[in-house]
């Protein structure tokens, strides 16, 4: 080793206690980690699956350290975060592939949540819906973001799964039976129940009640 | 019935059909019958309002899930 190389050694070396020591810079690392339960929320939505969620999470956090950026700001971070999140989440499912529709068709033996809503004997309404209006600035608050991701959740597990592969993995049908050998039927059948009792928690728990802002 | 009235579609049907939309092209004879029901429907152009709030609603929450500023 030359002395030219062992210079740039002890320098490295330098810098990086300084970045230890620097409080207001906190090492890639931790900035990363600091995400870890943001990635886990949409992790366990997606997933419905604890372990198949933090193991997912933590291929993220790995991906994302071996391979240090560096972001203006947090958010840009997350968002690039959340982009890893999103593929290692694609493997899981592809990984688990049977498994993330057990039960579909037979978790869900009930009736056809088009039921629920009160239909004439000749098809007609027997109540007109509801009028939601067009709350465009209440559809961006955080307190309805809430209430759409508690809806998503209480979706039997493989319908959120589904559902959520269209919404937040942004896949087409066509994919989503790929991924997962599924028929287009019986993902239509999940999709039809899983929008159908979403729509009726949003009206439940958001369109129907008056709400503090 | 279906060969005399061929695009005839109950409410129950049509609203099938509105949730269907969201996940797959319907066939031509279909979208024709959508529009021509909710041409003379009170009642289903709210559903077909309600579906495209929540189509909405989704769009937002997945920018602010995929790119939700800081410290959120």
């Amino acid at each position: 080793m030359g002395w030219a190389q062992l210079g740039r050694t002890a320098a490295n070396f330098l810098t990086l206690v300084a970045c230890m020591t620097d409080a207001d810079a906190s090492p890639f690392d931790q900035q990363v980690a600091s995400h870890r339960d943001y990635l886990l929320r949409f992790a366990r939505l997606q997933l419905r699956n604890e372990t198949w969620a933090e193991d997912a999470v933590s291929e993220t956090l790995l991906a994302a350290l071996s391979k240090p950026l560096s972001f203006a700001n947090r958010s840009q971070l997350k968002t690039w975060l959340v982009g890893i999140l999103k593929h290692k989440i694609i493997d899981a499912l592809r990984h688990h592939g049977r498994e993330v529709c057990v039960g579909s068709g037979t978790d869900d033996e009930q009736e056809d949540p088009l039921e629920s809503i009160a239909f004439k004997a000749d098809g007609h309404f027997g109540e007109s819906p509801a009028e939601w209006g067009n709350p465009e600035q209440d559809l961006s608050s955080r307190q309805f973001f809430e209430i759409l991701e508690a809806c998503a959740s209480k979706l039997p597990a493989s319908q959120g799964r589904l559902f959520l592969m269209r919404e937040w993995l942004e896949l087409s049908s066509e994919e989503i039976c790929k991924e997962l050998d599924l028929t287009a039927t019986n993902l239509y059948v999940q999709l039809h129940r899983a929008r159908l009792r979403l729509r009726e928690c949003l009206e439940l728990n958001w369109f129907a009640h008056p709400r503090a802002t | 019935m279906m060969s005399s009235y061929p695009f005839k579609r109950t409410c129950k049907e049509v609203s099938a059909l509105l949730i269907a939309r969201e996940d797959r092209e319907l066939p031509l004879q279909e979208r024709v019958a959508l529009r021509l029901h909710l041409a003379m429907c009170q009642a289903c152009p709210r559903f077909e309002r309600q579906v495209l709030t929540m189509r909405n609603a989704m769009k937002q929450w997945r920018q602010y899930a995929n790119d939700p500023g800081d410290e959120r």
